[in-house]
């Protein structure tokens, strides 16, 4: 029998008008859109779908707190597979790759993975910590920012370590903007300088608001199946090449080493290993951007340059269009929208990146792709690689 | 009266939050490897004994990371922005959370030598904090 081959066959999102949902809706309203659109893109229909993975922070306490179990009773379905770990903004490139082995298992044949989020509309966004309970009662009392305060000390120590500027995380925001500007279903379309981005209020040192990901309402959704399937259905496939994950912590004092992200050099050795390419395949990465200092510790963890050396890999440019290193495209948490988990996005964006459908910021002869999430206070990583064949 | 979020004290922590109201800091420390580890835990994170005990620290430390906070984590810290959050690692080798208190926030750097100093914030609570030494 010929082995079972995941493949990404529908994504869709949720159209945004200034970082919030056109109209007012619910935020399960934005997952059955989502699900809606991503089911007709791969030409399959709600009652095809038999495996559900979704996470997410809305609905808490409350329905939220079994996502699945809400998601599947409001879509009417009874999956045979489910999945709704929760490690922060990578749990959708972990759910792709759960996906993949529960598709390739026969656990399932059709998954729906789904994200929404009504942040913005909501104003529910803010920097206050986490109850102080557990775990967190050795953190929360001393005020640090959340979560913006942890990276600041992770872009504080990698600056002491190995001389890295706010010149050099500017670069990245600036890159990513550019990429904004080409995308029609931008929020920030404006043109952006390094010297803005140093000038822009300082939030938590040394990150200012520049350095520092939009608050946006979106919503979005995958749908997967076999290759078989996809081919039967005559739609284009993407193929699910290698995938890894890790976490280490959730607590900044337990982050074994602040300057480097252990997860994601997990992550990431399992996925190049898995798919048996090197860096050089790469086309296009879509890297999971909350702040800067996200994108140039992730560069460094996945080994696309050496520890010490993003600030370097960076300069110049090299992630804008045009140049060497074609990053975070569709103007990623930085510039596009950041709906408090990012994951979903960044693999939407590689789909469509490997099926050509990106228009004026489209990757020429993009074939594979690279997508990394980070969740929690730099605490999780997962990373996908990708292919058109 | 003090608003600020305030430790949710559980058996395992009641005797480390019980040390600082007499202005003591205690770490685990594992008989197994003899490291110690901060927060105080049921198991070493280090090597996985269960054979950990309570030790006092000397107090001292240097800076490993820290943060100026320009806006506050929530109201209730507002009144103290610019506020300096840090990550102090102990002479005993374990990083903690906490606050540099000092009139000075541009003046600190990593690796700079601190002090633990204590806040007695309410009758039932104190929080470590941290001065340069
Ligand atoms: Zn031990």
């Amino acid at each position: 029998m010929k082995k079972r081959e995941a493949v990404i066959v529908g994504v869709a999102d949720v159209p945004l008008k200034d970082g919030r949902v056109a109209e007012p809706l619910s935020v399960l309203q934005v997952q059955a859109r989502a699900a809606r659109d991503a089911l007709r893109d791969a030409g399959l229909s709600m009652r095809d779908v038999d495996g559900l993975l979704s996470t997410g922070m809305w609905g808490v306490p409350g329905p939220g707190q079994m996502p699945t179990l809400t998601l599947a009773e409001y879509f009417g379905i009874a999956p045979r597979f489910v999945d709704s770990t929760n490690i922060g903004g990578s749990a959708f490139e972990a759910f792709v790759a759960h996906a993949a082995t529960a598709i390739e298992t026969g656990r399932c044949e059709v998954a729906l993975i789904t994200y929404g989020s009504t942040q913005k509309s909501e104003k529910s966004r803010s920097l206050g910590g986490r109850p102080s309970v557990l775990t967190m009662q050795y953190e929360t009392p001393w005020g640090m920012p959340t979560p913006v305060g942890g990276y600041a000390m992770a872009a504080m120590r990698h600056m002491h370590e190995y001389g890295t500027t706010s010149t050099h995380l500017a670069e990245i925001a600036v890159a990513t903007r550019k990429w904004a500007q080409l995308n029609p279903a931008e929020m920030m379309r404006d043109p952006l300088s390094i010297e803005d981005v140093l000038g822009s209020p300082m939030i938590s040192d040394p990150l200012h608001l520049l350095d520092s990901c939009l608050v946006t309402d979106g919503g979005g959704a995958i749908v997967m199946t076999t290759a078989e399937n996809a081919k039967a259905l005559g739609r284009t496939p993407v193929y699910v090449r290698g995938y890894g994950e890790s976490n280490t912590h959730w607590t900044m004092v337990a982050m074994p080493d602040l300057t480097r992200l252990t997860a994601a050099e997990i992550a990431g050795r399992e996925a190049f290993r898995m798919a048996g390419i090197g860096h050089d395949m790469i086309d296009v990465a879509q890297i999971y951007d909350s702040f800067t200092i996200t994108v140039l510790l992730t560069l460094e963890a996945l080994g696309f340059c050496k520890r010490g050396e993003g600030g370097a890999f960076v300069s110049g440019q090299r992630t804008a269009p045009g140049g060497a290193f074609p990053l975070n495209t569709s103007g990623g948490g930085l510039s596009c929208a950041h709906a408090g988990m990012l994951g979903i996005f960044l693999l939407i964006e590689a789909v469509r990146q490997l099926r050509g459908e990106c228009g004026e910021r489209q990757v020429q002869n993009a074939r594979t792709a690279l997508v990394h999430g980070t969740g929690g206070a730099l605490s999780s990583g997962a990373t996908c690689i990708l292919s058109r064949s | 009266m003090y608003e600020k979020p305030l430790p949710v004290i559980d058996p395992e922590s009641q005797p480390y939050w019980d040390a600082l109201k007499q202005h003591r800091l205690l770490l685990k420390r594992c008989r197994a490897c003899q490291r110690c580890h901060h927060y105080p835990r049921e198991l070493c994170p280090h090597c996985h004994s269960d054979d950990v005990e309570w030790s006092q620290a000397a107090g001292g430390g240097h800076i490993y990371s820290y943060t100026v906070a320009r806006r506050p984590a929530g109201p209730s810290f507002k009144p103290d922005t610019p506020y300096v959050v840090a990550l102090v690692e102990l002479d005993e080798g374990v990083r903690m959370m906490t606050n540099i208190v000092t009139l000075d926030v541009e003046s600190l750097r990593i690796g700079q030598r601190v002090a633990v100093q204590f806040d007695d914030v309410t009758p039932d609570v104190t929080l470590p904090k941290f001065r340069p030494a």
